[in-house]
C-alpha cells in the first residue's frame, strides 16, 4: 500500500463508490477517468452561476469566464510544451481534433492519389476520419503494421513514405495494445521527407511526459475525460504554419473577422478554429485537471504506474489459457487487453461487473486490430495511477473465479 | 403452454435464486444446454452482430406454426437466447407478434437488453418479430 497513491486516491470521489453493494474497482480508464475535487468543484461553480458566454460581452460573468478559458489554453499550452499559446486550438475531444485535421488538412494540401500513411493498431477515430477524407479527395489509406508483439513496424517506413504520402496519422500509444509507440523516430524518418505527422495522443498524454519542441509532431490531439477532466473537451495541438494554411472546418460566431454576404474573413487562431459558444465550462475544467495533474509527485506516480504495469504482467500472464496482446514489456503501459482460451470476453466482463470491476470487452473501437490477431473480442483492463496494486491482486483473484465459473 | 404461461413459468423458476450468482450460473448452465446450431445455417444473413457479442439466428416453420434456432458465441448471452427461444418457439406468427416480453425485466435480467449492450439480442427479439411480420403477411 502506497501512503502518496492513497492520499490522492482520496482526491476522486467517484472512487469511493459501491457498485451492487461491493466497492467499486474501476478499471476502465483508457475509456474514461474519474474526475479529482478540484475539476468537480469547478465545474459546480461555474454550473452555479459563473456564467458568462466568452470573448464577446462586456460584462464581469463574461470576464469572468473568458479568463478562465483563456488561462486553461495557457495552462495545456506549458504542460504539452507547445511553443505558443494559439496552437492550442479547444475541441470537443480527440476524434473531433482528428476530424478537423482530416477536414481542413486535406482540404488544403490533399489531392488525388494522395496517400495518408496510419498505424495498424489504431482506434477507429484516427482510420475513420481519414477514410472520409481520402473519398473525399480520392486519396487512399495506406496501413503502417505491427508485429506479432504489437510493435510498430518502423523498419518498413523508408519505403512506405514514398513522394505520394500527404500526412502520417499514428497514435503515441495504442488504446488496445498499451504500447507506447516509437513516435519520435516517426516524425524523424517523416520529417526526412517533409511529410507531417499527427499523433492521436488520447492515451499517451496520460502516461508520458509530452513536449511538442521535443516531439517535433505537426498535430497532437487528446482528450480532456481521459485526462481526469471533463467530458465533451479535447485538445488539437497544430504548429502555427500549418494552422495558418488551414482553411476553417466549421462556421460559426466567433471564428470571423468580419461577415457579410458578400464574403467574410476569419478571425486569427487559435479562434478560427472555434466556431460557435465552446464548451467553456469544460475547457476550463480541463485546465483545472491538468493543474492537479501537473502538482503531483511525477516521480512516485511514475514509479507506481511501473510497478502496475510490472504486476499486471507478471500476475496475468500466469493464468491459465490467457493470451495477451500487446506484449513488449518495455514499451508497455497499465492497458491489459487479452483473451482466455474457450471463454467469451463478454461473459468475463458481465460476471466481473456484477462482483463491482469495471473493465471492458468487445471490440474496443478498434475492430482492425483485433482482426491483425484474429480475435472478435477481447477483455480490457486499464489502470490509472489512483488504481491500487491491492486492486489490481483482487482483480486477478476474481477473473480466476469466473473464468472458473464459466469453463 | 402459450408465451404468457411460459414466461410465468420461468419466472417462477428465477424466483427461487437468492443471489446473482446463482442466477448467472443457471444461465451458464442453459447456455451450455443450449442445442447445436447447425454449422451449415451460420450463414453472414443469419447473424445478427454486436460489438460485444454476436448472435445466430435461424427460423423453421412446420404446420403454420414457427419454431427458433439460435446460437451466441458468449455463454450468458447464450443462455438469455435459450430462454427467449423457449418463450417464443412453437406458437403462430399471430401469437409472437402480440407478445409482450416482461420475463426478462421480471428476472432481473433488463440491463442485457439496453441497446447500449451490443450483444444482438435486442436485435435478436427485432428479428423474431420482423419474421413472424413476414410469416403473418405471407400466410394471409
Amino acid at each position: 500500500m502506497n501512503a502518496y497513491i492513497l492520499s490522492l486516491r482520496d482526491c476522486f470521489p467517484a472512487l469511493q463508490q459501491r457498485v451492487y453493494g461491493k466497492p467499486l474497482v474501476y478499471l476502465d480508464n483508457a475509456a474514461t477517468t474519474q474526475k479529482p475535487l478540484p475539476v468537480l468543484s469547478l465545474l459546480a461553480e461555474m454550473e452555479r452561476g459563473r456564467n458568462g458566454n466568452i470573448h464577446r460581452a462586456v460584462h464581469y460573468l463574461s470576464a469572468q469566464c473568458t479568463e478562465l478559458y483563456e488561462s486553461a489554453r495557457k495552462t495545456i499550452c506549458r504542460f504539452i510544451g507547445a511553443e505558443h499559446e494559439h496552437e492550442i486550438i479547444f475541441t470537443s475531444g480527440a476524434t473531433a481534433a482528428i476530424n478537423l485535421v482530416a477536414f481542413s488538412f486535406g482540404e488544403a494540401f490533399v489531392k488525388e492519389g494522395d496517400v495518408v500513411l496510419v498505424g495498424e493498431a489504431e482506434h477507429h477515430s484516427n482510420i475513420l476520419p481519414w477514410q472520409l477524407m481520402c473519398a473525399r479527395k480520392g486519396a487512399r489509406i495506406r496501413v503502417l503494421p505491427i508485429d506479432d508483439a504489437g510493435r510498430l513496424r518502423i523498419d518498413l517506413l523508408p519505403d512506405l513514405l514514398d513522394d505520394g504520402v500527404r500526412l502520417v496519422a499514428v497514435s503515441h500509444i495504442g488504446n488496445v495494445l498499451g504500447l507506447v509507440n516509437p513516435v519520435k523516430r516517426v516524425i524523424e524518418m517523416a520529417h526526412e521527407r517533409n511529410i507531417p505527422v499527427l499523433i492521436d495522443g488520447a492515451q499517451g498524454v496520460v502516461h508520458e511526459h509530452v513536449n511538442m519542441l521535443d516531439l517535433n509532431c505537426d498535430f497532437y490531439v487528446f482528450s480532456g475525460h481521459k485526462l481526469f477532466g471533463p467530458t465533451g473537451t479535447g485538445i488539437l495541438y497544430g504548429k502555427e504554419h500549418w494552422l495558418e494554411q488551414m482553411p476553417p472546418w466549421q462556421g460559426g460566431g466567433d471564428m470571423i473577422a468580419s461577415v457579410s454576404f458578400a464574403g467574410s474573413t476569419y478571425a486569427s487562431l487559435p479562434l478560427k478554429f472555434e466556431a460557435g459558444t465552446p464548451n467553456f465550462i469544460g475547457q476550463s475544467g480541463l485546465g483545472a485537471a491538468i493543474e492537479f495533474v501537473s502538482a503531483l509527485d511525477r516521480g512516485e506516480v511514475e514509479a507506481h504506474l511501473h510497478l502496475l504495469t510490472q504486476k499486471g504482467m507478471t500476475l496475468l500472464q500466469e493464468v491459465e489459457g490467457l493470451t495477451m496482446f500487446g506484449t513488449d514489456a518495455d514499451q508497455k503501459i497499465p492497458l491489459f487487453s487479452f483473451s482466455v482460451e474457450g471463454v467469451h470476453a463478454a461473459d468475463l466482463a458481465t460476471l466481473l461487473d456484477k462482483m463491482g470491476y469495471a473493465v471492458r470487452s468487445g471490440q474496443m473501437c478498434a475492430e482492425p486490430t483485433l482482426a491483425r490477431f484474429g480475435q472478435t473480442s477481447l477483455l480490457r483492463a486499464s489502470l490509472a495511477m489512483y488504481n491500487t496494486d491491492e486492486e489490481l491482486e483482487c482483480f486477478v483473484t476474481a477473473l480466476k473465479k469466473v473464468i472458473s465459473m464459466l469453463r | 403452454m402459450s408465451i404468457a404461461e411460459i414466461q410465468k413459468q420461468i419466472e417462477e423458476e428465477f424466483s427461487f435464486f437468492t443471489d446473482w450468482m446463482e442466477k448467472y450460473e443457471y444461465l451458464i448452465e442453459l447456455g451450455k444446454a443450449l442445442a447445436p446450431f447447425p454449422e451449415e445455417r451460420k450463414r453472414p444473413e443469419n447473424l445478427i452482430s454486436g460489438c460485444q457479442s454476436r448472435v445466430w439466428l435461424a427460423v423453421d416453420v412446420r404446420d403454420g406454426v414457427v419454431f427458433f434456432l439460435a446460437d451466441s458465441d458468449a455463454v450468458i448471452t447464450k443462455g438469455i437466447v435459450s430462454l427467449l427461444i423457449r418463450v417464443f418457439s412453437g406458437h403462430t406468427p399471430q401469437e409472437i407478434l402480440e407478445a409482450d416480453i416482461a420475463f426478462i425485466d421480471q428476472i432481473g435480467l433488463k440491463e442485457h437488453l439496453s441497446p447500449t449492450r451490443a450483444n444482438g439480442l435486442v436485435s435478436m427479439i427485432k428479428q423474431i418479430k420482423m419474421y413472424a411480420v413476414g410469416l403473418s403477411v405471407a400466410g394471409k
